[in-house]
């Protein structure tokens, strides 16, 4: 039940992009496809738990132990970074179909706000290693919805009679204010 | 290019925000008040003045290979300086801003102007230029939070002018995007008037 509402939370009611504020620049930046918004939302589903849980691991066996939690920012941007490339060379090696779908967005991911966000809004939140898990899969899940609705209503903005000095970012803005505001109606689904 | 353009630049022409739209998540995360988004816009200017100046000063040591991961690591130990003197200092701020404030080393202006600017110029142009997008941002920040505080709460600066509750989705996360929007959208038209 425990895990079913950090899912239920991290997806709806305090979701990540349209709640948190976290990711804001690939939610903007590579929403204008569906198709892309997917390649990217899969990216960040497979990093963002990787991240979450070797940045655990590392707090809690080695800069708690050694008294050096003042390093959190510094250790933490490395690891993602090296993460990043390590998980590029990889999979590049492994799986290199699957290196074709996610090849490009995996660089932009280093400077995602969201997966350094969530390494760190775990550890204020006091999580046990596997509800790190759930939550930071969750997170994920919830940037994805956002970006893949998201740029689907983008597609279809393309074709609409838009106001000169409202076209491109400011109508793009709009719309993901409506769309937090529809998100706000979860809300009071769980406490 | 005068010292003086190379100041100013960042407050209309080239804003981060508004024109160059970098450092989004700050803007709309923490812009709930004025006082917020002016907190927010020095600490990172902070940031930017000391990395531009480090990465300034040290550009022709780093090898170009791994420049990116060493201008990286500059600036998350000036966040971590950042974020230790506003706890220790500015306690009911750092709790206001919160995760925003480890989240200074993924803005994106802040590497922006690293990789774009520092790397390239001389010091005291690097710390002016520094100087000049930070304060673009902190007034950029400033007047999000300032409109979002008085159409949400009838306030400014924590001080109430109008009684009673105000527009209250303007405090809440959709008023952030919609308020960008309609800022963006003036001064795009200043922008326009002006050339």
């Amino acid at each position: 039940m425990e895990y079913f509402t950090i899912v239920i939370s991290a997806i709806f009611v305090n979701n990540i992009v349209l709640a948190q504020f976290l990711g804001i620049c690939p939610f903007l930046g590579v929403s204008s496809k569906v198709e892309t918004a997917i390649g990217m939302s899969a990216a960040v589903v497979f990093v963002m738990t990787l991240a979450t849980i070797v940045t655990y691991l590392i707090q809690n066996y080695i800069l708690i132990p050694l008294n050096i939690g003042f390093m959190q920012t510094v250790t933490y941007i490395l690891v993602i970074a090296s993460l990043v490339q390590m998980v590029e060379i990889i999979l590049k090696k492994v799986s290199p179909a699957l290196y074709q779908a996610l090849g490009v967005f995996l660089p932009l991911i280093t400077t995602n706000c969201a997966i350094l966000g969530v390494a760190i809004l775990v550890i204020q939140k006091n999580f046990n290693l596997l509800q790190s898990v759930v939550f930071a899969v969750a997170n994920a899940v919830g940037f994805a919805l956002a970006l893949i609705i998201f740029s689907g209503i983008r597609e279809h903005l393309d074709l609409v009679d838009v106001p000169e000095g409202m076209k491109g970012v400011p109508v793009a803005l709009l719309t993901a204010g409506l769309l937090s505001l529809a998100f706000m109606g979860f809300a009071g689904l769980v406490k | 290019m005068t010292q003086w353009k190379n100041f100013t630049k960042g407050f209309l022409r080239e804003n981060p925000v508004f024109i160059l739209l970098l450092g989004m998540c700050p803007t709309l995360g923490v812009t709930t008040s004025a006082i917020n988004g002016l907190g927010m816009g020095l600490a990172t200017t902070f940031v930017l003045v000391m990395a531009n100046l480090v990465i300034s000063l040290v550009k022709d040591i780093i090898p170009n290979k791994v420049r990116i991961p060493c201008f990286i690591v500059i600036i998350a130990a000036f966040v971590t300086i950042v974020d230790l003197v506003m706890a220790a200092y500015f306690q009911a701020l750092h709790e206001q801003l919160g995760i925003f404030i480890p989240l200074i080393v993924v803005n994106c202006i802040v590497l922006a102007r690293a990789e774009a600017f520092a790397s390239k110029n001389t010091v005291l142009t690097s710390i002016i230029d520094g100087v000049g997008m930070g304060l673009g941002f902190s007034f950029a920040l400033t007047i999000l939070g300032g409109l979002r505080e008085i159409l949400g709460s009838g306030a400014i600066f924590g001080h109430k002018f109008i009684a009673g509750d105000g527009i209250l989705i303007f405090v809440l996360a959709p008023g952030a995007f919609i308020a960008l929007a309609y800022l963006i959208a003036i001064v795009n038209k200043i922008n326009k008037s002006s050339i």
